[in-house]
């Protein structure tokens, strides 16, 4: 049951919990009561968005930096992964395998403010010894979305047998 | 100048979705629950395996009956999904579940055979029989059976003319299925009154109350079937053109030299692209299944909602509500809902006379689609 209610929410956030009783065929008191313990067992995080920036005035940049670091005996990259993600420009941090260590997604206003980040605050940590940052040009996909493509057009006939 | 047709073909009319489908494309603005195609593109991986095909220049005829490897992939997958085993050569790849209902009942039948129709069902059967010479008998499925055939409604309507039973479940356009106790009492009948069976199962993966199960798998039944599926409905891919008959190799013999000389080979694209259906595509019919079952849930809900009577559909992708209580003939309920609030469904009708006072409502459409429609549905039901 967790599975599908997830499954649902991730498709759409704002799904209301009675379309999801009718829709999964259980009372809306059980969704209600599961998404509750969800939220306080830390599986459900909070609610977002999907926008595409792009089609707004907003000025946006993100970046993607492979980051390779020393890890620190007894704590191995959490210590240093914390460092990294307590920064409010970091939108994402992840352990990875492969020719780097850590894998960050810095959103920022200008390309220059995102440059500052990593020559002033991330390149200079410790336990950091290079990064490599490559800037995002277009985004065509996220999220299981495409977001190049406009509003799909219905192809089928109306009244078919 | 002589008469340039057919006296048969003058006695057939046109099929009755024709009717109403012509009134709909006058509409401009008017949304549609009418559709009796899943609204899922093709999985990605299968057309691309499809557009590789073209690329690698498979461009040429296959063998008549279709692709050896593809005939090998549908009998693995009736073996897992039906539990019934076939040699590939009793497997016939056709243009669609339509050819080969109409091949099957072509190959089969002599003048004067008769051959028994439970309605509402699939537009095709009737002038499909007529065209092959056949005798139609209608049996009339009933509401209060949940629109299942039973043994005795095929034993009023058996004569010693009778040769076919066409079953054509899971349903389009009522949604009803026949589960295993039900198939069983109807293979009595068959096997007693020594029928064949054509089993339309197109619908067999959008099944959302256990598993299909094929009349074919029952004991003494093989012999008797011609099992027809495809890859329409399962695989989102109606455009394809691409279905299949497993049947006893006397009758599948048959029904290649018809095939051979009307169509030559089903298309070859296509072939290849339900060879990575079959193989890979799994995951996808689960996916889009458990889609269909929530909009299922959604529409009955809402249906009853807003006042409709009706029965729970077990298959396909369609809702048989009755409109008896509402004074009108499914015809004129479907006008006026097209007309004063402009939404399409099917009258029930349109497959076959007993579908009066019924409408057939698709619900392969996404949940904020079928939310508009019905708005504007319990807005024509205030109005009355």
């Amino acid at each position: 049951m967790r599975e599908k209610i997830l499954d649902m929410l991730y498709g759409n956030s704002k799904i209301s919990a009675d379309d999801m009783a009718v829709m999964l065929g259980c009372s809306k008191q059980e969704i209600e009561d599961e998404i509750a313990a969800m939220e306080k067992e830390g599986i459900i995080c909070g609610y977002t968005t999907m926008i595409n920036w792009d089609k707004t005035e907003s000025e946006r940049v993100s970046a993607f930096i492979e980051v390779k670091v020393a890890p620190q005996r007894g704590l191995g990259f959490d210590k240093i992964a914390e460092r990294i993600y307590k920064f409010d420009e970091v939108e994402s941090v992840s352990l990875m395998s492969g020719g780097f260590d850590l894998g960050v997604t810095i959103e920022g206003r200008t390309i220059k403010e995102v440059a500052i980040f990593v020559h002033e605050k991330l390149a200079p940590l410790e336990s950091v010894i290079s990064t490599s940052t490559h800037f995002v040009l277009k985004k065509y996909k996220e999220h299981g979305v495409t977001l190049v493509s406009g509003p799909k057009k219905a192809e089928r006939m109306m009244i078919t047998p | 100048m002589r008469e340039p047709l057919s006296k048969m073909i003058k006695t057939i009319p046109p099929s009755g979705i024709r009717k109403f489908f012509d009134i709909v494309s006058e509409m401009e603005d008017a949304i549609s629950l009418g559709v009796g195609e899943p609204d899922f593109d093709t999985p990605w991986h299968i057309r691309e395996e499809g557009i590789y095909s073209l690329e690698r220049g498979r461009t040429f005829y296959t063998s008549n009956a279709g692709l050896k490897e593809l005939k090998e992939e549908i009998c693995r997958y009736l073996k897992r999904s039906q539990g019934i085993s076939y040699p590939a050569e009793d497997i016939l790849v056709t243009v669609g579940g339509s050819e080969a209902i109409d091949i099957a009942l072509r190959a089969m039948l002599d003048p004067g055979d008769e051959v028994l129709i439970p309605q509402p069902s699939y537009v095709s059967y009737e002038p499909c029989t007529l065209l092959a010479n056949g005798k139609p008998v209608i049996i009339q499925l009933k509401e209060e059976n949940d629109f299942r055939l039973t043994k005795q409604e095929v034993l009023d309507a058996v004569t010693e003319k009778t040769k076919i039973l066409v079953l054509p479940f899971p349903n389009n356009p009522t949604g009803a299925i026949m589960e295993k106790k039900d198939l069983e009492e109807i293979a009595e009948v068959v096997i007693e009154k020594d029928l064949f069976v054509i089993s339309d199962e197109i619908y067999s993966e959008l099944t959302y109350s256990g598993k299909h199960v094929s009349i074919a798998s029952l004991p003494g039944m093989q012999e008797r079937t011609v099992l027809i599926n495809g890859f329409s409905k399962a695989y989102a891919m109606t455009g394809w053109r691409l279905g299949y008959a497993a049947a006893p190799r006397a009758i599948i013999e048959q029904m290649i030299k018809i095939h051979q000389f009307a169509i030559m080979c089903a298309p070859t694209t296509s072939q290849y692209a339900a060879l990575e259906a079959l193989r890979k595509g799994d995951d996808d019919v689960k996916r889009m299944k458990e889609s269909y079952d929530k909009r299922r849930r959604f529409l009955l809900n809402e249906l009853k909602r807003i006042g409709f009577d009706c029965f729970t559909p077990y298959g396909a992708f369609y809702a048989f509500p009755s409109i008896k209580k509402f004074n009108m003939t499914s015809d004129e309920f479907a006008e006026r809902l097209l007309k004063e609030q402009k939404v399409a469904v099917v009258p029930g009708t349109a497959f076959g006379a007993c579908g009066e006072g019924f409408l057939r409502i698709s619900y392969a459409y996404s949940i904020d689609d079928l939310r508009v429609a019905l708005g504007r549905i319990e807005e024509f039901i205030k109005s009355l």
